[in-house]
């Protein structure tokens, strides 16, 4: 153990394998967020909307095709000296981030009409329509800022999914967080809430990397390795001298993690960001945050902690019931519909925990499916919510929802079948996720899974009754007060009508994603 | 010993493989789809399809229909071994351990409800074509009528217990938007929501139960859990048997599960009598009758399925007796008649059959019921008081026929369709040894009498005595196409007993439920008979002799306590918000508190008290980012220490 | 030798070093007082606020501090490339100059751009 505080000796330089073909899909949304710093900066003031969006847009396609069309033997592989790892499920889940990520940069887009993305503002202190905002505009200070932050972000989102040690993964993190965390305070109205939510954002997200940063350190101290499989191989060949070290290293990688897919106890930021931030952007956090942080937590317990998970398994049992339990029980109390889906999302979390905890790979597959199925089904919910307003503003309280099915019967059935679909009735994606994600646990993960299965399907029901009185709400309360949709909102309809269709086709025909997620469920280590 | 001989034969019986469909019965998926492709173009549609959508809906259901007659004929000519038929429709859930390929069970006990679905469906169809005429959102209407049948069709097509799920739920969602259809009541729209929320409990019982299956036997497709249940423990099988009996009591309004039936009534008259009566609510019964293998592999959960419905049959006959509304009196005798359906289902192999038997003839005098008490109602201004009723036989002729060949059916007089169903369970109840056989079979033929008197009380409330209309009725009889479907159900109700027995229709269904020895009740035959005629005479004529040689209050009196009891439900709302509402709301505040004070209002909290000052308290309000720091922090305190404890 | 026995004697002397220096300079130092000295330590900014609850900082003190932040981050990434440099060959240099041009051109353009080099 000298070798603890011995410098390497100076050894030649080997320079680092690198498959670009591999990483070029990280590379172009990289690239692109780059470009479009680089636009903001030079382009005039009236041209930047229209080349961010198109830059934004062209890229994720190019980098979806880049992603799609390599042969998967080609690429499949750790790369950039072993830093990262390209493999079935991060690119499944790579794929699912650009795809939902550019419904959710068309949702950011959304401008109804109006002059620039209307969710954001260009001056945090200036009113919406005030004399101030126009002279910030035309100052040059557009908010077109959004989109090179959103690819920097999915650029980190894909990063993540795909990091093989514990430094990208969290270098990855922080490029993923940095960029919502300025995201979460631009809204143009409730500025203030808006703006205080960033700032709680970010102090909880770095309190949250400290606890990563600080089990990183005690699980190389543990492993004398950063890389993922080292540990893994490191634990199953431990000799249980430096055991002390594991166990807090891998709660604390741990709770890093399940900070962002917002597990109890660590979930109180998800109500009050979910509400802050702007509706795009909790949609895009809520579903693509959720898909990276889940794509990490999965490479991270099923390569490097898998054999030591009787050590840490039960705790996490415990966390996914809590958070089942306390996201389904604390939605029913919710007045704001952003809240409602927050927590909503928090009990999410934990039916998503209870398939990861089956360790059997058909759970990595329910898993992929299941965050398939709620992202695109949280996106549309929240660019459904970014259009009903009252007088210019969100109509985020539920009292404002009443009535919604007789004025607009085409989003109140929208948001209906969304919220079925969350309540996991049959026939939408809600469902076939559930059966994805709950039947591994059952087949593979002994008493606690089914007991987690178990409390699964009461929270599920707990989560309905609030749905169905949103539901209820829609169509049998008189309206009141004077909510309308924004409009035209073409780009929201598009997004809208993505999640929709995916829901339901998910539900009806989950064949082919299901297989592919099935096929696509192999680590490498 | 004796049940150990019927599993051994059910196991032989019961588990006759299915072949692959082909001919005519590949095609069944079509009896799905034709409604669904209604519903879809219907709601799809728009106003465009205002002119031509209900008959289109109506055409598709008896298309439906057609087919479903086709195959059956098609079946009959096979040899009975052979008349079950599986159909693969699609690979729906493929995922790496848990495969399952949607498919169709095509075998004599689907098709026997696709015959009573399509049937009576497309009958309700027809007479809503003249109840809802008037509607403003009749497309609508149909839009979702289709829907209830598509769903339930694939309910009872189904070859595995998830496919069924989405049918159960399928059904479900469509009953809600009916039962909520005049959503600018909010009465109504409270009815849909309880409809809902007691739902959703017994599918918590369905989910689970569906989960344990694919725990238990590795797969959730009827036939591997036949084949397997010979090979699981006991205490599984009870176990799904008791979760199964969850779901099957909350679709059939069975207890503790029944009250949402009453206030489901809020719906168009149609949709009472196709999903509150004929169709949807007998699912419940479906269930238990397509899970036998495991029914009668647990001899506890099957007990507990006939108390169930000895419970029910009761208690809705009970209430049945104080309801002065038409509507929600027949939804208790219909709660009533499951009761019995279940009490036979949980009989085991000597009243599967007879479950199902009862179910179809009941399906049919019910539904022809409903549909007279909806003409009633077309004819009295939508008024539902049968106080307010009375000598209606004279204005309204073929109702007043039409509903007393129900009546006759119901009340079991023989020849009636009733009679021929209703007496065999009684029959049944009485087969068995120790106290079962008396208690069931006592309770079945008291039954029988209770439900002559609040039977024949409606009957003879709302067509004879004496007229205490209101002013501004003018009873008239409602338009043909509400006429000929109430007619032809009559007809069904009248003889369809009689031609079933003659058909031998338990027979018919032994390919699916297995063959089973005769066996002989505690009492003999005759005097079973015997004294249920007497019991239903008693019955009839205690209500003859309050309700047309006495007159009827046109406001309903206090009444005994019983009767108070009864008119509230036997205040099962009131049990049910006591044992279920309050803790789920008290586990809500305290959660909601715990989240909303956290750490600081722990903290603070304490400082108060101290203090004695309650206002640091109020000014503890949810939002503090360090107070959510320092939940997290108390986590992962908690979380490392449990670790190091487990450990 | 245990290894950690070399922290721990690093970790003492640290303790040491800095309680010595405070000790000393309480015990030796002057101790005249004046308003200035009493003052905390902030490069140009009025550290007493205007308004009694808090007035409000000026924006671009901030500016300053995250330009100084990005420099300075440049440097410590330069700072094991120029000791390696001979080593390193083309694809380093490429990587590094890449580097620089996003850090540095496209970070500083973007704050030029947007007026954060002018003062006022």
């Amino acid at each position: 153990m000298t070798a603890l505080l011995t410098l390497p000796a100076a050894g030649e330089f080997e320079m680092a394998d690198i498959n670009y073909v591999a990483i070029a899909p990280m590379i172009v949304v990289f690239a692109a967020a780059v470009l479009g710093v680089l636009v903001e900066a030079f382009a005039p003031r009236r041209l930047r909307y229209p080349i961010q969006v198109g830059l934004a847009v062209l890229a994720l396609v190019i980098a979806f095709a880049a992603l799609v069309l390599p042969d998967a033997d080609s690429v499949t592989g750790t790369t950039v000296a072993g830093t990262l790892a390209v493999d079935g499920p991060s690119r499944f889940l790579s794929g699912v981030l650009l795809a939902l990520g550019l419904v959710g940069l068309l949702v950011m887009a959304e401008r109804f009409g109006g002059e620039g993305p209307d969710a954001f503002t260009p001056m945090g202190a200036a009113t919406p329509g005030s004399a101030i905002e126009s002279a910030a505009a035309r100052a040059g200070l557009a908010t077109t800022e959004v989109f090179p932050l959103a690819l920097f972000s999915l650029g980190g989102m894909m990063m993540f999914t795909s990091a093989n040690d514990l430094l990208s993964m969290f270098v990855a993190l922080e490029v993923l967080s940095l960029p919502l965390y300025i995201l979460t305070g631009l809204a143009r109205r409730r500025r203030l809430l808006s703006q205080e939510a960033a700032l709680k954002y970010f102090l909880l997200g770095a309190f949250s990397s400290a606890f990563f940063l600080f089990g990183a350190g005690l699980i190389y101290g543990y492993a004398g390795s950063i890389r993922i499989p080292a540990i893994g191989e490191a634990a199953a060949a431990s000799s249980g001298d430096l055991e002390p070290l594991l166990l807090p290293g891998v709660a604390m990688l741990l709770v890093g993690l399940l900070f962002k897919v917002g597990a109890v106890p660590f979930h109180s930021w998800t109500p009050d960001v979910y509400q802050g931030a702007p509706s795009p952007v909790t949609g895009f956090m809520a579903a693509c945050t959720k898909i990276a942080a889940f794509g990490a937590l999965l490479r991270l317990v099923y390569v490097g902690l898998e054999s030591t998970r009787w050590e840490w398994r039960p705790g996490v049992v415990v966390i996914a019931a809590l958070t089942m339990i306390v996201g389904a029980v604390l939605s029913v109390t919710q007045t704001d519909i952003k809240r409602l889906l927050a927590y909503s999302s928090v009990a999410h979390a934990g039916f998503i925990l209870v398939g990861l905890l089956a360790f059997d790979i058909t759970a990595v597959g329910g898993v992929m499916f299941y965050l398939v199925a709620y992202g695109a089904s949280t996106i549309a919910a929240f660019a459904l919510v970014n259009m009903v307003r009252e007088n210019g503003a969100e109509a985020t309280h539920l009292s404002q929802w009443a009535g919604l099915g007789r004025r607009h019967p085409w989003v109140a059935a929208a948001m209906t079948l969304l919220l079925l679909a969350f309540a996991g009735i049959p026939l939408t994606s809600g469902f076939t996720a559930k059966v994805a994600a709950f039947m591994p646990a059952v087949a593979h993960g002994g008493l606690s899974g089914v007991l987690l299965v178990v409390i699964g399907v009461l929270a599920s029901a707990v989560t309905a009754f609030v749905y169905v009185k949103v539901i209820v709400l829609m169509y049998f309360t008189a309206p009141s007060g004077d909510v309308g949709l924004a409009q035209p909102a073409l780009l929201s309809v598009v997004a809208i009508a993505v999640g929709v269709v995916l829901t339901v086709l998910l539900g009806v025909v989950p064949g082919p994603l299901l297989d592919l997620a099935a096929q696509s469920s192999t680590f490498v280590r | 010993m004796h049940n150990q001989l019927m599993v051994s034969l059910v196991g032989e019986g019961g588990a006759a493989a299915a072949s692959a469909a082909s001919g005519l019965t590949a095609w069944g998926w079509l009896l799905v789809a034709l409604p669904l492709a209604g519903a879809a173009l219907l709601l799809l549609g728009g106003r465009a399809t205002n002119s031509f959508g209900p008959l289109l809906a109506t055409g598709l259901s008896w298309a439906s229909f057609a087919l479903g007659a086709a195959i059956l004929v098609a079946m009959l000519g096979q040899d009975p071994a052979e008349r079950a038929a599986h159909l693969d429709l699609y690979e729906w859930i493929p995922a790496g351990g848990f495969e399952l390929s949607a498919g169709m069970l095509i075998d004599p006990l689907s098709i026997s409800f696709v015959l009573l679905v399509t049937f009576v469906g497309s009958l309700i169809h027809v007479y809503s074509l003249g109840y809802m005429e008037h509607d403003p959102d009749k497309r609508r209407f149909f839009a979702y009528l289709n829907l209830f049948v598509a769903a339930m069709l694939l309910l009872v097509l189904a070859d595995s217990y998830l496919l069924l799920f989405v049918g159960w739920e399928g059904v479900g969602l469509a009953s809600y938007l009916l039962i909520g259809f005049w959503n600018h009541k909010p009465a109504y729209a409270t009815a849909a929501n309880k409809a809902f929320v007691v739902n959703r409990v017994g599918d918590i019982g369905m989910a689970l139960a569906i989960a344990l299956i694919f725990a238990t036997f590795g797969a959730v497709d009827f036939a591997t859990v036949n084949a397997g249940v010979p090979d699981a423990s006991t205490a599984a099988l009870t176990a799904i048997g008791l979760l199964l009996l969850l779901g099957a009591c909350g679709k059939s309004a069975q207890f503790p599960l029944q009250s949402w039936l009453g206030d489901a009534m809020a719906g168009p008259t149609p949709v009472s009598a196709l999903i509150h009566a004929a169709t949807m609510v007998t699912a419940g019964v479906y269930l238990i009758v397509r899970s036998h293998a495991i029914f009668d592999a647990s001899p506890d959960a099957r007990l507990v399925v006939a108390i169930v419905g000895a419970i029910t049959l009761v208690y809705g006959a009970v209430v049945g007796c104080a309801k002065d509304d038409i509507k929600k009196a027949l939804a208790a005798s219909t709660m009533s008649q499951i009761g019995y359906m279940m009490l036979a289902a949980g009989l085991g192999p000597v009243g599967y059959a007879f479950a199902i038997f009862h179910l179809i003839t009941h399906g049919f005098f019910k539904a022809g019921m409903f549909l007279g008490a909806g003409s009633v109602m077309h004819g009295m201004n939508d008024q539902v008081d049968m106080r307010r009723f009375g000598a209606l036989s004279g204005a309204m002729k073929i109702t007043w026929i039409t509903f007393g060949l129900g009546w006759l059916a119901i009340l079991g007089v023989p020849p009636f369709a009733g009679f021929w169903s209703k007496d065999k369970i009684i029959e049944a109840a009485f087969i068995g040894e120790g106290w079962q056989p008396w208690v069931f079979g006592l309770t079945a033929l008291l039954g029988a009498g209770v439900t002559a008197f609040y039977m024949s009380r409606l009957f003879l409330m709302t067509f004879h005595g004496k007229a205490r209309w209101t002013d501004d009725v003018h009873p008239h009889e409602s338009p043909a196409t509400m006429t000929v479907p109430m007619i032809i159900l009559a007809v069904g109700s009248a003889a369809l007993g009689l031609v079933m027995v003659l058909l031998d229709f338990p027979a018919w269904l032994e390919p699916v439920l297995g063959h089973h020895e005769h066996e002989h009740p505690v009492l003999p035959i005759p005097v079973i008979m015997g004294a249920t005629l007497v019991v239903v005479a008693i019955g009839l004529a205690l209500a003859w002799f309050r309700y047309v040689k006495e007159s009827v209050p046109t406001t309903a009196p206090k009444g005994s306590l019983l009767t108070r009891a009864a008119r509230e439900d036997l205040y099962q709302d009131q049990i049910n918000s006591g044992f279920f509402q309050w803790p789920g709301i008290l586990l809500t505040r305290s959660l909601n508190y715990a989240d909303k004070a956290g750490v600081d209002g722990a903290l603070s909290g304490l400082a108060a008290g101290i203090g004695g000052s309650s206002s640091a308290l109020r000014k503890v309000q949810n939002g503090f980012a360090r107070s959510y720091a320092l939940t997290m922090l108390a986590g992962v305190v908690v979380f490392l220490g449990a670790l190091w404890v487990i450990n | 030798m245990n290894p950690y026995i070399p922290l721990g004697i690093l970790l003492a002397l640290g303790f040491g070093f800095a309680l010595l220096s405070v000790g000393t300079s309480l015990v030796v130092g002057p101790a005249r007082a004046n308003v200035a000295k009493a003052q905390a330590y902030e490069c140009g900014i009025q550290p007493t606020p205007q308004a009694p609850e808090g007035g409000r900082f000026p924006v671009k003190y901030y500016l300053t501090a995250m330009l100084f932040v990005i420099f300075d981050i440049e440097a410590l990434f330069l700072y094991p490339f120029a000791v390696a440099f001979d080593q390193l060959g083309l694809f380093t240099l490429m990587a590094v100059v890449l580097f620089l041009l996003n850090s540095f051109f496209v970070a500083d353009a973007y704050v030029w751009r947007r007026g954060g080099f002018e003062w006022d």
